[in-house]
Parts: C-alpha cells; structure tokens; sequence
C-alpha cells in the first residue's frame, strides 16, 4: 500500500519547466530517496509535495487522498511534514522550544485559555516539555534544552530539526539534504537516526547529495535529471544503470571541465 | 508548578510592588498624572509589542485603535448613552471586529508592505475621527463624560493613577500567560520562520489575525482610558505621530519585553515633560536621546541591561 504517490507532477518557472512529469509510489515505512545532479529539481520536487508551491499538473495522493495544492499546514496535520536543506531554525528559542513548537498540532487550547493560564494550559505545556524532551533525548541533544536555539553547532541544528519534524509525529518525514554541511562522523549518526526514524514506522523521503548516505539507507532510490524521471530502484539497480551513470559521469566532467 | 508560575508573573509582582510604593514619594498631582499616562500608553505598548516583538508584524497604525477605544467612550454616552463603561468593552469589540476584518487582508503583506498598509490604516481612521464632525465634534474633538461605577465617579489624577497602574498589571499578566503557552510559542516561531512554522501544521494566517485583533484590543482600552483621564479628545489621539510613538516605545523599551514595554512609555512620556525646560530644543534631544539609546542598547532598554548584568553575574 503506498502511502505517498506523485502522478505526472509538473510545475514551470519562466518558461522552464522544474518539474516535468515526475511520478512515482512510496510504499509505507520505506526509505525513499530521490538523487539527480544539481539542478535536476528535487527540492523543488519537495516543495509541491509539502505544498510550499501548488503544482500546475498532476497529482499528490497522501494516504490515498488527493492534497494536491494543499497548504503545508493542512498537510502537516494529515501528517506530512519536512525539513529544510537551508535551516529554517527558531533562532530565538530553546532548542527545546523549537521540538515544542513541533507538537503544536497535538496541543488543545485556545487562546482564551492561554490568555488566563487556565490549569489546562499548565497541564498542556507540561505534557509538551516532556514530549519535547523525549524527542531532543532521542537525536541526543538532551543536555542543550535550554540553550538558545541561535548558539547550537550546525550538526546540531541539523538534527534539531529532525527532531522538531518528528514531533509532529508524522506518517510521512521528507528530509532535504540533511547531510549537508555535516562532517564524515555527524553523516554516520545520520545514517543512524534515519533508521531509527524507519524503524518507528515513518516514511521517510530523502534528497541528499551524499551518495554513502543514500546507498547505506534507502530502500528504493528515484533519479531525477532536468526535471525529468532517470531511473527508479533499488541502491543496486540505480548503480549500475547506464543512464545514471551517464548523468553523473556527465555532470562530472563538466564539472572538471569548469574547474 | 509554584516555582513556574512564580518566575513567569515575578517581573509584573515587582512592578505592582513599585506602583503601590511609589505614590508615597509623590510631591504633587501632577505625578500621579504622568505616571497614570505611563501606565495607559505602556498598555497600548504591550498589545504592539505582542504583535511586533513576538510574533514579528509591524503595525505603524496602532493609534487608530486608541482612537475607537477613545471615541467609543465619548460617543458612546453622549449620542447613545451608553454607560462609560459599557462603551468603554463596546469600543474593545468594535477594535476586535475592525482589526478582524483589516486584518484579513493587509496581514498577508510582509515588511516594509505590511508597514505602509497600516499605516494607511490609521491615517485612515484619523481622517474618519475628523471628518464626522457630527459624531465627533471634528477637529475640535468632543469632551468625555466621566466613568462612574455602582455611583461612584471615578476623577482626579490619583484615582486614575490606581486605574492604570491595576490595569497595567493585569494586561501584563495576561500577555505574560499568553506568552507561556501553545499560541505564544506559535506566534514567537512565526516571527523567525514562518515557512517552518507551517510544515509544523501551524496556521500562520489565523494565529497573526488573531494576534492582531489582541492587540487592538490593548491600544482600545488603553484609549478609552486616556480619553476617560483627560476628559476631553481630539482627532491627533489616533494621529501618525501616536503610532509613531507607540513603535518608538517599544523598541526603545525592548521587542519581546513586557517590562520593556513600560520602560519604553515611562521614556517617550516623561522625557518630554523632564525636557520641557529647553524649551524648542526638547524633540531634537528626546530624539538624540532616543538615538542614543538604540546605538548603545540595541536590543532595547530592558534586555540589554538584562543580558549586561546577566553577563556580570557570570
């Protein structure tokens, strides 16, 4: 049963089109990672998906409803929710409160109540804290609660934001790059809680340029070049494709071309 | 709990402390009177900071608000005659709608967009307040009737002094709980990443509206106090400059910080007053003076002394 499937997805800017006909099934609790050469459109790929842009063709089916154009709020409360591979932190606060924040879908009061402090809302920020402390607890940043978000490592942060995603408690976690910027020993706990986060029973969608990372994790891998669908399969099959290779190799040697 | 729900209120406690003590070293009237203005403008100052310092919308037409919580108490008694008070939540609920519904869409805008759009706002309702002249006595303004209570009538700086100090308390109370609790830590993560906000399924649109109307709730109580205190308004309560003013204080005071907020007031309403003996020289060094302060305090008056003996102490 698939529980995130993209039909046809298509989106132009300026004449180009980003996203041209991508399609593709993720079946539940998979690792699915998407992979092209810069520019191939994958995190743009990710905004349509968490509705940061409407689609101008095709489909995006949640848990077998049609959210195609939803707003990324509506989508978080179905269950979808992402990180970014720029950080979108709450610098000004806690590290703690950044994973609070990530429960505020599961929290019930209103501003009335939040107003006058009614008992509800201590009951309400206890329950948080102690959710939001499991989730630091579980990326291992236990020890930094307190510390302004801002004044946290980079790994760090990047890490906080998994967490705060996860608070959310989501059927679908789309993860963009999170290895980036993050040194050979941080990638390595990376691969680590993205297995956790497997095991949990999350979905977890993957972009990421480290190709250890994606071959280590992913259960099925979808290759994007200029928009377009490459090649979908497994770590194995995606190697050893003469089309991949031929993309990769590609942009490899206009890379060295340049330099 | 205690020990939360102590640190959370401790700053306002101090505050309500110092308000009741400090009356006692008052040599005349005329105290009571600046200190109550500090009190009223500094409630104004809260719901803008709110909505400025916390969630990270900027309003340049926060006076128009303290305009319809002044003409509420005004109009009210005199063409509908309504009880001071009954008009004083009538004006508060009529804020609330106006913001509502201005709200919807100008708050869409972001920035330097946004800004411009309230301010038009405001500059908006000020020409209202000066044209109806049949309601509102247009430029000349119209006096207000006094606010009398179970046949009490409430008049005389001190009296007021008391008003705005109690009311000060319990506005700051209870943007302190909001602050604390699921909607404020919404409104404080809006203010540094909206786009994260919402794939945390957080309803931006809404939780800004609804920041907005609770602060034009503020700046309308705390007009109809000033207009019930002064007993008599004019159009230039809901002027450009008093939204100027009301920015000014709460940057100046510190974005984020409710004490700020009244530090903020305390600065832009008594420094005039202290000044005045310059006279035509007394906007250009308040302005120095305000200057000064955003150079060397940066972060506003209250957390840069904060952090600065934050710092000492460690």
């Amino acid at each position: 049963m698939s529980i995130l499937s993209v039909d046809d997805l298509s989106i132009t800017f300026g004449g180009v089109c980003a996203v041209d006909g991508v399609s593709f099934d993720i079946a539940d609790g998979l690792v699915f990672s998407i992979i092209g050469p810069n520019g191939a459109g994958k995190t743009t790929l990710f905004n349509l998906i968490s509705g940061l842009y409407v689609p101008q063709g095709g489909r995006v089916v949640l848990a077998g409803e049609d959210v195609s154009g939803w707003a990324p709020e509506r989508l978080a409360r179905r269950g979808l929710s992402r990180t970014f591979q720029n950080l979108q932190i709450f610098f000004r606060l806690t590290a703690l409160e950044n994973v609070m924040v990530g429960r505020h879908r599961h929290e019930r009061t209103g501003i009335l109540t939040d107003l006058l402090h009614l008992p509800a809302v201590e009951r309400q920020n206890r329950a948080t804290r102690e959710q939001a402390m499991e989730a630091l607890a579980r990326i291992g940043l236990q020890t930094m609660a307190d510390r302004p978000a801002g004044s946290l490592p980079y790994g760090d942060l990047k890490r906080l934001e998994i967490a705060r995603a996860l608070a959310t408690e989501p059927s679908v976690l789309l993860l963009d790059e999170p290895a980036a910027g993050c040194n050979a020993v941080e990638t390595a706990e990376l691969e680590g809680v993205i297995r956790g986060i497997a095991k949990d029973g999350v979905t977890v969608v993957l972009v990421e340029h480290d190709m250890r990372l994606v071959m280590n994790v992913s259960d099925r891998i979808h290759v994007l070049a200029n928009g377009r669908t490459l090649a979908e399969g497994t770590a194995a099959e995606v190697r050893v494709n003469p089309a991949v290779i031929q993309a990769y190799l590609g942009a490899q040697e206009v890379g060295r071309a340049v330099s | 709990m205690r020990a939360l729900l102590y640190s959370r209120l401790m700053p306002i406690a101090a505050v309500a402390v110092i308000a009741a003590v400090v009356p006692a070293y008052f040599p005349s009237a005329y105290y009571y009177r600046v200190a109550a203005l500090v009190f009223v403008f500094a409630l104004a100052g809260i719901g803008l900071n709110l909505l400025m310092g916390f969630a990270g919308q900027v309003s340049l037409g926060h006076a128009g608000f303290i305009g319809i919580g002044a003409y509420a108490v005004a109009v009210g008694p005199t063409h509908l005659g309504l009880p001071t008070w009954l008009s004083l939540f009538a004006g508060a609920a009529l804020s609330a709608i106006v913001a509502f519904l201005v709200g919807r869409p100008i708050l869409r805008l972001k920035g330097h967009y946004l800004a411009i759009a309230t301010l038009g706002f405001g500059i908006l309702l000020s020409i209202v307040f000066t044209n109806e002249a049949n309601l509102t006595g247009g430029p000349d303004g119209m006096s207000v009737p006094r606010l009398v209570l179970f046949g009490w009538a409430a008049h005389g700086s001190e009296t007021w002094y008391w008003i705005s100090a109690a009311s000060f308390v319990i506005g700051a109370a209870l943007a302190l709980n909001l602050i604390d609790s699921p909607t404020g830590r919404a409104l404080r993560a809006i203010h540094d990443s909206e786009v994260a906000a919402r794939v945390l399924g957080i309803d931006v649109a809404q939780k800004k509206l609804m920041v907005f109307v609770v602060s034009a709730v503020y700046a309308s109580v705390a007009g109809s106090y000033l207009a019930m205190f002064n007993g008599h308004i004019t159009p230039e309560v809901s002027g450009f400059l008093r939204s100027i003013e009301l920015v000014a204080m709460v940057v100046l005071g510190g974005m984020g910080s409710i004490v700020g907020s009244l530090v903020g007031s305390a600065v832009i309403v008594v420094l005039p007053q202290v000044l005045s003996f310059l006279h035509d020289y007394e906007h250009m060094v308040l302005g120095l003076i305000v200057m000064g302060v955003m150079i060397f305090l940066r972060g506003g008056i209250v957390p840069s002394l904060t952090a600065l003996f934050a710092g000492r102490r460690a």
